[in-house]
């Protein structure tokens, strides 16, 4: 409609409102421009998506707290709980079928999910959205419940694969097909294919357009294991990985304080950020051993170095991590692999030193992965 | 194996020795005209030179002699001139139609009996052919054959109809799977549901459709007796055209032909019935297939009896959860409630932790929040958390009196055959032009904290026995008031006792849940319930936990706070992050 505002005047304008904790603003926001003539789907993808991914950028760039991040993200709730009680004139559509929308376990990110539930509601579907971290196993009992034409298993970082790759095996035996979406998946959907989902979808009008082309049911004769799927997981390193994620990160952090002796004078706060930290690169690590590809790691470095920047923080030391990381894999020949194509990407993407000539880490900034 | 360079070379001579028999083939006559196969002895010319005994009990007419054609089946004696064609009897390929390997082995029916039939070399580039009765045998292998095919279907259908739990599913699957291998169309009734039945349809390469309509059972011969248990009526017995339009699906074509009814045998009783359609252009279901489709049926009766078991289960078990599971909590009298619960199994709902809201009538009446842990965990648990919550609703006129509400629901609890002991926190809280009034009251619990707009995180002062334990309790009562933009925070001990970290064995700790929730403030409810929840969670990773439960009571802020500092020290997580 003519006089519906522009979806970019919109999203400043809503932007402003969440940063600053103003929910009454949020919700007129949307409201007024519902009103004028704005549909709910361009207000639920062109205005509240952009403003979400922007609250993501703003908190990685450092621009705006952990708790504007949150109370953000728990305004941007409840504008869209707010539109979903609201009618924008549309003829509501036919019922085409029923859908189940959640996150895998352990991914607390519902937004994009929350967003594909109410897109696919508008466009006919009966959605029972499951929320955020979703136990696989109340997942099952759901479709036993429910038998609904398809799941739509979201997540949004990738150490959650495995796990959605467990969901996504279930779900399938059980004759329901997954349609996999969110940037764990990998931007072009990668990881949902190497983890034999049925369909992938880039995005909620992706979603739409993939469930009204019918997805087929899974054959559930054919009972398959993970290491089907990934046969590269009979060599056991990400088993290994994972069993001794504490002893490893233990073991390094040791080891960095034998080369960096100032560590010994961390405070107990930054010596666990620190075991944090590496506990995290051991998780990707792990994670990137499972879907076997280096670019999952050397992803989540580079921007991890990014984060860094942004906070003035030289990650010189996340080398430093990586290298006595690789000390413990010695025996490990696809997570040396991985560490050493890291390395070389963090080096070419930052212009780190090498970890032996470089300067001791900042012992304001732990391992330097945390500001 | 025999290489074709051993073979000697039959038929390699000219045409100029006689077509009568040898003196040879009179001699080597005395050594296989005794054998018990039927033997048949052809010239290069493909006259028949001679029969042995057995041969001519076989083809009483070759004893005569004369062409090979005219006394065997076209596939022996095609096979005998492909043979001479070929110039050799050592290289496999098609011989009289059945490919045979190496040798050169042709194979066929006489009359009903069906031979297998061997080429040797004879004199003068002869051939011999050795008749062997393999009639049996092939029976024996077509059975196997048939029962290997069968046992597969069966293990196909057991997997499938064991994949899904869900009644509706299970009848598509069943009925799909049947028109798949065992008729043209397939049928399921489910017994009726008052006078309605659920009818799924599938046929052969085509989509499976359900219907819930009013049937007439009595319409289909064998239909009512087998949705009663009774055994099956023979097929022969059914008259197709006596079936109801009903029965026969949209998309089958053609007349029915033959039909069979067999029960869905359940838990005692039928799971439903089956009805399989074949049309009258193919043959009649044999007695085998009647017998196969009750091994079948037997399968997708269990099938569904499951299914129908699990979703009558689940359902019960959803109506007793239901006054169980936390309360959804919101915004009321101008305060902001949020609350977040996590069992300590993942496959479980409910715990021993609890909360529940009571809210005021209006603005200027207290609500009562109330937030607990019960000891132990599980069902056993949970059921003592719906008494106590019972209890406590029961008491809301006289929760001006913590202390009070505390000793009656200690006296209740005694009382129970329970002996489970319970620790609780009160709060009831009121939101005045001075801020939002809290009277706060623990029972044996941890204390509450208190974000204040600034970061700093307090403790509140109260403490108190636990509940259902002793015969009096005793508690203190606090009062504070929050200002806009603070929050208080129930929790239960899960929340700190969770055992993890990235060392792998540390507790979460109230240093830790303190520091996090210095970081929230100024968040809303929803956001600081969730952010506590989620940090305890990274921090247990795939470890066990105890139940968990946090409730956050909010004053909303009234004004704007500052921008963003972007100052060192506030702490910012880089956990949970997508790096892409």
């Amino acid at each position: 409609m003519s006089h519906s505002p522009a979806p970019a005047d919109l999203v400043e304008r809503l932007w402003r409102a969440v940063v600053e904790g103003d929910e009454s603003a949020a919700a007129a926001t949307v409201l007024d421009a519902l009103a004028d003539g704005t549909t709910k789907e361009t207000l639920l993808l062109e205005v509240i998506a952009p403003v979400q991914e922007r609250v993501g950028v703003e908190w990685a760039a450092n621009r705006i707290t952990v708790a504007q991040e949150h109370g953000a993200t728990a305004i941007n709730e409840r504008v869209i709980a707010l539109l979903a009680h609201r009618s924008d004139g549309a003829p509501h559509s036919a019922h085409r079928g029923r859908v189940t929308v959640c996150c895998v376990d352990g991914e607390w990110h519902a937004m994009p999910a929350r967003l594909v539930a109410e897109v696919l509601a508008l466009n006919g579907w009966r959605v029972d959205y499951l929320g955020a971290q979703t136990p696989t196993a109340h997942l099952i009992a759901h479709l036993h419940g429910t038998n609904p034409d398809a799941v739509l298993l979201s997540g949004s970082i990738p150490t959650h694969l495995p796990t959605a790759h467990a969901a996504i095996s279930a779900c399938r035996a059980t004759g329901v097909p997954v349609l996999a979406g969110g940037r764990a998946f990998g931007r072009d959907g990668r990881y949902a294919r190497a983890l034999r989902a049925d369909r992938w979808a880039a995005d909620a009008r992706g979603a739409v357009a993939v469930l009204d082309a019918r997805i087929p049911r899974p054959d559930v004769s054919a009972t398959r294991l993970a290491v089907d799927d990934l046969p590269h997981l009979a060599d056991q390193e990400y088993t290994l990985v994972v069993q001794s994620r504490a002893t490893l990160v233990k073991h390094t952090l040791v080891d960095l304080e034998n080369r960096f002796p100032a560590m010994r004078g961390y405070s107990d706060v930054q010596r666990e950020r620190t075991a944090e930290d590496l506990a995290h690169i051991v998780d990707f690590l792990a994670t990137a051993l499972y879907v076997d590809d280096p670019d999952l790691f050397t992803g989540f470095l580079t921007w991890t170095a990014d984060i860094l920047q942004a906070r003035h923080v030289p990650p010189h030391s996340l080398v430093a991590g990586l290298d006595a990381l690789a000390q413990e894999l010695r025996d490990f020949p696809r997570s040396l692999g991985l560490i050493r194509h890291g390395t070389l990407a963090l080096r070419r993407h930052a212009g780190v030193p090498d970890a032996r000539s470089g300067s001791l880490p900042d012992p304001d900034s732990e391992l330097g992965i945390r500001a | 194996m025999r290489c074709a360079g051993c073979v000697p070379p039959l038929l390699a001579t000219s045409r100029s020795s006689s077509a009568r028999p040898s003196a040879a083939d009179l001699r080597t006559g005395a050594t296989w005209g005794d054998a018990p196969y039927p033997v048949l002895v052809v010239d290069r010319y493909g006259d028949l030179v001679l029969v042995n005994e057995a041969g001519r009990r076989l083809l009483p007419a070759a004893e005569g002699g004369g062409r090979l054609w005219e006394h065997v089946p076209s596939w022996l004696s095609d096979a005998h001139q492909a043979l001479l064609e070929r110039g050799s009897l050592a290289e496999g390929g098609d011989v009289g139609g059945q490919r045979t390997g190496v040798r050169s082995v042709a194979a066929g029916l006489i009359d009903d009996r069906f031979f297998e039939a061997h080429p040797t070399g004879g004199d003068d580039g002869g051939v011999v052919w050795w008749l062997v009765d393999a009639t049996d045998r092939r029976l024996a292998e077509t059975a196997l054959r048939d029962a290997q095919a069968r046992s597969e279907i069966l293990s196909k259908a057991s997997t499938a109809l064991l994949s899904t739990l869900n009644v509706q599913r299970c009848m598509e699957v069943s009925a799909s799977m049947a028109a798949q291998h065992l008729a043209e169309a397939a049928v399921l009734v489910a017994p009726p549901q008052g006078r309605r039945s659920s009818v799924t349809y599938a046929c052969q390469g085509g989509p499976v459709t359900q219907t819930t309509q009013r049937i007439e059972v009595s319409g289909v011969p064998g239909l009512a007796e087998a949705l009663q248990g009774f055994p099956p009526v023979p097929a022969r017995w059914i008259d197709p055209g006596d079936l109801p339009d009903w029965v026969i699906p949209d998309d089958f074509s053609g007349t029915v032909g033959s039909v069979i009814v067999t029960p869905l045998p359940g838990h005692g009783v039928p799971a439903g019935a089956l009805i399989l359609l074949r049309s009258s252009t193919e043959r009649a279901f044999t007695e085998g297939e009647e017998v196969f489709a009750r091994l079948f049926a037997a399968r997708a009766g269990a099938a569904l009896s499951a299914a129908r078991l699990y979703s009558e289960q689940a359902s019960i078990t959803a109506t007793l959860m239901r006054d169980l599971l936390p309360p959804t909590l919101r915004n009321v009298n101008g305060v902001e409630y949020a609350g977040n619960y996590r069992a300590a199994k993942d496959h479980e709902r409910v715990g021993g932790d609890f909360y529940d809201i009571h809210p005021g009538a209006d603005s200027s009446q207290e609500t009562l929040v109330v937030l607990g842990d019960v000891a132990g965990k599980g069902l056993d648990a949970a059921v003592l958390t719906g008494k106590i919550r019972n209890t406590l609703h029961a008491l809301l006129p006289l929760a001006g009196d913590h202390e009070r509400v505390l000793r009656l629901l200690n006296g209740a609890l005694l009382s129970s055959h329970h002996t489970r002991f319970a620790t609780l926190v009160l709060a009831s809280v009121r939101s005045t032009a001075d801020g939002t009034q809290l009277r706060l009251t623990s029972a044996g619990h941890l204390p509450p904290l208190i974000v204040r707009a600034d970061g700093t995180v307090e403790e509140a002062a109260t403490r108190g026995t636990l509940v259902g334990a002793l015969p009096s309790v005793t508690a203190e009562t606090v009062l504070t008031v929050l200002g806009p933009g603070e929050t208080c925070l129930l929790y239960t001990d899960g929340l700190t006792e969770a055992r993890g970290g990235p060392l792998g064995d540390e507790f979460f700790g109230e240093h830790r849940l303190q520091r996090a929730l210095a970081e929230c403030a100024g968040m809303p409810a929803e956001a600081i319930v969730e952010r506590v929840q989620m940090l305890a969670s990274q921090w247990i990773g795939s470890g066990h936990h105890d139940d968990m439960a946090a409730v956050a009571i909010s004053a909303p802020r009234a004004g704007l706070p500052g921008r963003a500092t972007g100052h060192r020290d506030v702490p910012v997580s880089v956990n949970a992050r997508n790096p892409q």
